[in-house]
């Protein structure tokens, strides 16, 4: 990863998010907003993982914006999930802790991977040691390293390994 | 477009609405943890969400806010849950198996 | 009716800040009060919204933002001092 590529990139997200967050586009506040994202991105030109580890190839972001969506249809499924057994008189768990292996090796992936199996239905992210991830599940399905991986991280992986390797 | 932002706001609520029935109900700190962080990210976006409707000039930072939330709820909650467990909290009787135990102790 | 559905609203968002209440009293652990903190700034935020949209200032947002900004720093710390000490 290049210095140059980490400063335009980390600019151009700074600098997007100052102008979403004032709303605005006077010259006065674009002016501040301009120093401070150069200032910010000069100091962390060594890379921050948020932006550096991203992948910017026609792939990469045609992939992002279809996770964007998978993401939004297993959260609404996760709370649908939340809703159905909080409601139900029974109460039906059967929790446990599992462990599943990721195949992603950059760290924003596995940030990204331990937030999504967070938010979406029944899991929750307790632990990263590595590769491995120690999930709690709501409703154990299978405490089997391989079968779990495969019903917790596969939907996931698909997609974060083309954004992030 | 006022009755859509108001159905989206009424069901955002009702999902923090169950999110803090999760709490009350489930049976130990990890359960609740898994009910309080799904139905509140839902809940939060979808009411925001709703308020755009009603106000279009807020949609930007709106959309800002609900960014946010939905960057730092799961981590917060993993942190926790991850200290949870480090402390030795207590688990339901239901736990049916518990990898993390096995591998680093309790 | 958009109005009466605010109304609705604030309703389940009140009772959803009082369960959580609840859990916050009760505990029983740390951790578990934790938690309920957490839900409970989460349902701040969109009460602060609610306040805003309400009184029509939009200012108020950025209350509700930097709300959520400490309430994710200050679990985070809790966490690590549950976890460790400080």
């Amino acid at each position: 990863m290049s210095k140059a590529r980490n400063f335009t990139l980390l600019f151009a997200t700074l600098t997007l998010f100052w102008v979403l967050l004032n709303g605005s586009l006077a010259l006065d506040v674009l002016v501040v907003g301009l120093v401070a994202a150069t200032l910010i991105a000069f100091l962390f030109r060594d890379g921050l993982a948020v932006v550096s580890e991203l992948r910017t190839s026609p792939r990469a972001l045609i992939t992002t914006v279809r996770y964007v969506f998978f993401f939004i249809r297993e959260l609404v499924k996760a709370n649908l999930n939340v809703a159905r057994i909080v409601l139900s008189p029974a109460l039906p768990l059967n929790p446990g802790f599992v462990k599943v292996r990721t195949r992603l090796k950059s760290r924003m992936g596995r940030l990204l991977l331990a937030n999504s199996i967070t938010l979406t239905p029944g899991t929750l992210t307790v632990d990263l040691d590595g590769e491995w991830l120690y999930i709690h599940w709501v409703t154990v399905d299978t405490a089997d390293v391989e079968a779990a991986t495969a019903a917790i991280v596969g939907g996931f992986e698909e997609y974060l390994e083309v954004m992030y390797g | 477009m006022d009755i859509v932002g108001g159905l989206l706001l009424v069901g955002g609520a009702a999902f923090l609405l169950f999110g803090g029935l999760g709490l009350v109900r489930m049976p130990d700190v990890f359960n609740r943890i898994q009910a309080g962080t799904k139905a509140t990210t839902l809940g939060t976006l979808l009411g925001l969400a709703g308020i755009a409707c009603l106000q279009p000039d807020w949609a930007l930072k709106l959309f800002l806010i609900g960014l946010f939330i939905l960057f730092t709820n799961p981590i917060s909650s993993q942190v926790l849950a991850r200290a949870a467990h480090r402390s030795g909290a207590r688990k339901s009787a239901l736990t049916a198996v518990d990898r993390l135990e096995e591998d680093h102790g309790a | 009716m958009a109005e009466l559905l605010v109304y609705l609203a604030a309703t389940l968002v009140g009772v959803a800040f009082l369960l959580a209440l609840y859990r916050f009293f009760k505990g029983p652990s740390s951790a578990d009060r934790v938690v309920a903190f957490d839900v409970l700034t989460i349902v701040s935020v969109t009460a602060i919204a609610l306040v805003a949209l309400a009184e029509g200032r939009g200012i108020y947002l950025d209350v509700a933002l930097i709300y959520a900004l400490l309430s994710f720093l200050g679990v985070i710390v809790v966490a690590r001092y549950l976890e460790r000490g400080l």
